[in-house]
C-alpha cells in the first residue's frame, strides 16, 4: 500500500510540474503583460520601471524560475487588476465554490443512487426508463441552458427562490447555506447526476449476475438484504472514484453557473479575470484548480485501494 | 440472418458479404430494430439539412435587423404573429432563421475539431501502443497528465489569450480533444495486438506495415467512429458555452452560444430570446448522443453486454 501511494504521490507531483510549465507559457503567449496594466497615455519609462518593478524585464528562463519555486511556496504571483496577491482572492472565493460543487454533488447522489438502483433492478420496468431518460437528459441539456430556464420558471414566475446571488445565514459560527444555493447546485449537478445514474444503473445490472448474488438468493436472503448487503455495498467502491473525479469537475466547471447566479466563487473570478484581461489571476486560477483536482484524484486513488485490496496489489 | 456457428452451439447474427446493398439492407434492419437509433439518426440528418441548406430553409436573413419588430414573442403567444414563428431577439433579428444558421457553426466547429482530434490522436495512439516501450510510457504519460486538468479551466484561458474566430475555436477543440482519441487508439490496439490473428498473420511472415493497415487501422473505425459521435456532441456543447461566455466567433455570427448570451441579457422579460437556442443544443445532443449509443452496439458487440 505504501508502495501504491508513493508512486501516485510522484506521479501527481510530475503532473504539477507539468500544469506550471503549461501556464506559465500560456502567460508568455498574452503578450505583454505590462502593456495590459499602465493606462495608454502612460511614458515609456513609467512602463519601463514598472516592467522593472515587477521583474517582466528579465530573461524567460528567469522568469519560469522564480515563477516555479514562488509556487511552490504558495505564491501565486499578483493579480494585475486588483494589485493584490492571487492566492488570497482565490482564497476568499474558494468557500462558496465549495459549497455550490458539495450541494451540487449532494443533489446528484440523493437523486442518482436510488434512481439507477430501481432502474438497475428491474430492467425495462417504468424507474428503468426513468433512469435511461435521466442518464441520457444529463449528457444532453448544458447545464448554462437550464440554468436559464430554471431561473425563468421557478424564481421568476413561481419566485420559489432568488433569481440570483448568495446568501447564508450563522449557527454557532458555522456559515450555512439558504436556498439561494438550490438552483445553480441542482443545475450545476445535472450532467454528474446523469453519470451517477448510468453507473449505479450498469453496476448493478453487472453485479446482479455475480456468483456471490446468487448464493445469497440460495441462502434465501431477502431481496432487501442482498440489495443493501451486497449489491449497493459492492458498487459502492467503484462509485468512490466517480464520486471523486465528478467533485473535480464540479469543483472548475461552475464558471457558467457562477457567471449566470453571480455566485461569488471561482468560476465568477475567472470570468471577471477574462473580462479584464488579468491573466496572471486566470493563470494562478488554472493552477489552483488544477492542485485541487489532481489532490482530489490522489485521495481518491488512495481511498479506492483502502477499499479494495485487487487495486493496491494489481501493480 | 440467424445461423449456428458450427461446433460452438451459440447463435451468430452474421452480415451477408453479398455487396453493398445487402450490407446497406442489413444495416437498415439494424436501425430499424433500434428504435432510438433511428430516432437519433433522423435528428442528426435534420440538423444537417438545416445546415447545408439554411439559406433556403431560414425565412429571414439572419443578419437583418428590423427595430420596428424586435422583441416579438413567438407565434404561440398571443402577442406573436406567423411572421416570425420563434419571435425576434433585442434588435429584431429572426430568431428561426439565426437558428438554423447556428446549426453551421456549430456543426463546423464539432466536425473539424472531431477530424483533427481524431486524425492526429489515431496516429499518436497507433504508434503509442504498437511501439510500446519508452515511447508508450512517455505518451501516456502525458495524456494522462492533460486529461487530469479541469478541462474547462484550460480552454477558457486559451479562448481569451487567442481571440474570437472559427479557426481558432476549431483548433483549440481539435488539439484539446487529441489524448481521448490517443487513449482509445492505444487501448484498441494493445487489444488487437494480443489477438490470435495478429500471431498468426506474423507468423505467415506478415510485416508491420501490412499488420497496421490491412488488420489493425479496419477494426480501430467502430470504436473511433463511437467515440467521434459523442465527442462532436461534447465541443458542440463546449462551443455553445464559450460562445455564452463570449469567447467563441465574434458576436455578429449567427451561433447558439452567441444567442444565448444574448438572451441572458433579456432573460426576465423576453425568455425566449435564449430558450430556442438552447433547445437546438439539447435537440442536436440528444441525436448525437443515441446515435452514439447505436454505433457503440452494432460496431462493438463486445459493449452490448455491459450496456444491456
Amino acid at each position: 500500500m505504501q508502495r501504491y501511494i508513493l508512486s501516485r504521490l510522484v506521479q501527481s507531483a510530475g503532473i504539477l510540474i507539468g500544469v506550471l510549465l503549461i501556464v506559465f507559457f500560456m502567460l508568455q503567449m498574452t503578450g505583454d503583460p505590462v502593456s495590459l496594466m499602465v493606462s495608454r497615455n502612460a511614458s515609456p519609462e513609467q512602463v519601463e520601471a514598472l516592467r522593472e518593478e515587477l521583474g517582466y524585464n528579465r530573461p524567460v528562463m528567469v522568469q519560469f524560475f522564480d515563477f516555479f519555486t514562488d509556487a511552490l511556496t504558495g505564491d501565486f504571483g499578483m493579480s494585475l487588476r486588483h494589485r493584490q496577491p492571487s492566492l488570497k482572492l482565490i482564497l476568499d472565493r474558494l468557500p462558496a465554490t465549495v459549497e455550490l460543487a458539495a450541494t451540487a454533488l449532494m443533489f446528484a447522489l440523493v437523486i442518482g443512487v436510488p434512481l439507477g438502483l430501481l432502474g438497475g433492478s428491474n430492467p425495462n420496468s417504468f424507474w428503468d426508463i426513468m433512469a435511461r431518460g435521466a442518464g441520457l437528459i444529463g449528457q444532453t441539456i448544458p447545464n448554462f441552458w437550464l440554468a436559464l430556464i430554471l431561473i425563468v420558471i421557478l424564481s421568476v414566475h413561481l419566485g420559489w427562490f432568488p433569481t440570483f446571488g448568495r446568501n447564508t445565514w450563522s449557527l454557532f459560527g458555522l456559515t450555512l447555506p439558504t436556498r439561494s444555493v438550490v438552483l445553480p447546485a441542482f443545475a450545476l449537478g445535472l450532467f454528474t447526476t446523469g453519470q451517477i445514474v448510468r453507473f449505479v444503473r450498469s453496476a448493478v445490472l453487472e453485479i446482479k449476475n455475480e456468483d456471490y448474488v446468487r448464493t445469497a438468493y440460495s441462502k434465501g436472503l431477502s431481496d432487501r438484504n442482498i440489495y443493501m448487503r451486497h449489491i449497493l455495498r459492492n458498487a459502492s467502491i467503484p462509485l468512490i472514484s466517480i464520486i471523486g473525479v465528478q467533485f473535480g469537475y464540479l469543483m472548475s466547471g461552475s464558471i457558467y453557473i457562477e457567471t449566470i447566479f453571480s455566485w461569488p466563487g471561482l468560476g465568477n473570478l475567472l470570468a471577471e479575470a477574462i473580462g479584464n484581461r488579468d491573466f496572471a489571476l486566470v493563470q494562478a486560477i488554472a493552477f489552483f484548480t488544477s492542485l485541487v483536482v489532481v489532490a482530489l484524484n490522489l485521495l481518491t486513488d488512495v481511498a479506492y485501494g483502502l477499499a479494495d485490496p485487487r487495486i493496491r496489489y494489481g501493480d | 440472418m440467424m445461423e449456428i456457428a458450427k461446433g460452438t452451439g451459440l447463435r451468430i447474427d452474421r452480415a451477408p458479404n453479398t455487396g453493398i446493398r445487402a450490407k446497406a439492407a442489413y444495416v437498415c434492419k439494424l436501425l430499424w430494430r433500434d428504435k432510438t437509433g433511428l430516432a437519433g439518426l433522423i435528428i442528426v440528418l435534420i440538423v444537417i439539412t438545416a445546415a447545408v441548406f439554411a439559406p433556403f430553409l431560414s425565412p429571414y436573413d439572419p443578419l437583418q435587423q428590423d427595430l420596428r419588430s424586435a422583441k416579438t414573442p413567438p407565434a404561440w403567444t398571443e402577442e406573436g404573429d406567423m411572421d416570425h414563428p420563434l419571435g425576434t431577439d433585442n434588435l429584431g433579428r429572426d430568431i428561426l432563421s439565426r437558428i438554423i444558421y447556428g446549426t453551421r457553426v456549430s456543426l463546423t466547429v464539432g466536425f473539424f475539431g472531431v477530424l483533427i482530434a481524431c486524425s492526429i490522436g489515431m496516429v499518436i495512439g497507433l504508434i503509442s501502443g504498437y511501439v510500446g516501450g519508452l515511447t508508450d510510457n512517455i505518451v501516456m504519460g502525458l495524456v494522462n497528465m492533460i486529461l487530469a486538468l479541469p478541462y474547462l479551466v484550460f480552454v477558457v484561458f486559451i479562448a481569451a489569450i487567442l481571440g474570437r474566430s472559427l479557426l481558432i475555436v476549431i483548433l483549440i477543440f481539435g488539439f484539446t480533444d487529441i489524448p481521448i482519441f490517443v487513449r482509445i487508439t492505444r487501448g484498441e490496439v494493445l487489444r488487437i495486438r494480443e489477438s490470435g490473428y495478429i500471431e498468426a498473420a506474423r507468423s505467415i511472415g506478415a510485416g508491420n506495415g501490412r499488420i497496421i493497415f490491412r488488420h489493425i487501422l479496419p477494426n480501430l473505425i467502430g470504436p473511433l467512429i463511437t467515440i467521434a459521435t459523442f465527442e462532436m456532441s461534447a465541443m458542440i456543447f463546449y462551443e455553445a458555452g464559450l460562445g455564452f461566455l463570449g469567447l467563441s466567433v465574434p458576436p455578429s455570427v449567427p451561433s447558439w452560444g452567441n444567442m444565448l448570451s444574448t438572451g441572458r441579457q433579456y432573460l426576465t422579460i423576453y425568455p425566449w430570446i435564449a430558450t430556442y437556442p438552447g433547445l437546438a443544443i439539447v435537440f442536436t445532443g440528444l441525436g448525437m448522443n443515441l446515435l452514439g449509443d447505436w454505433f457503440r452496439d452494432v460496431l462493438d458487440p463486445r459493449l452490448r453486454r455491459i450496456k444491456r
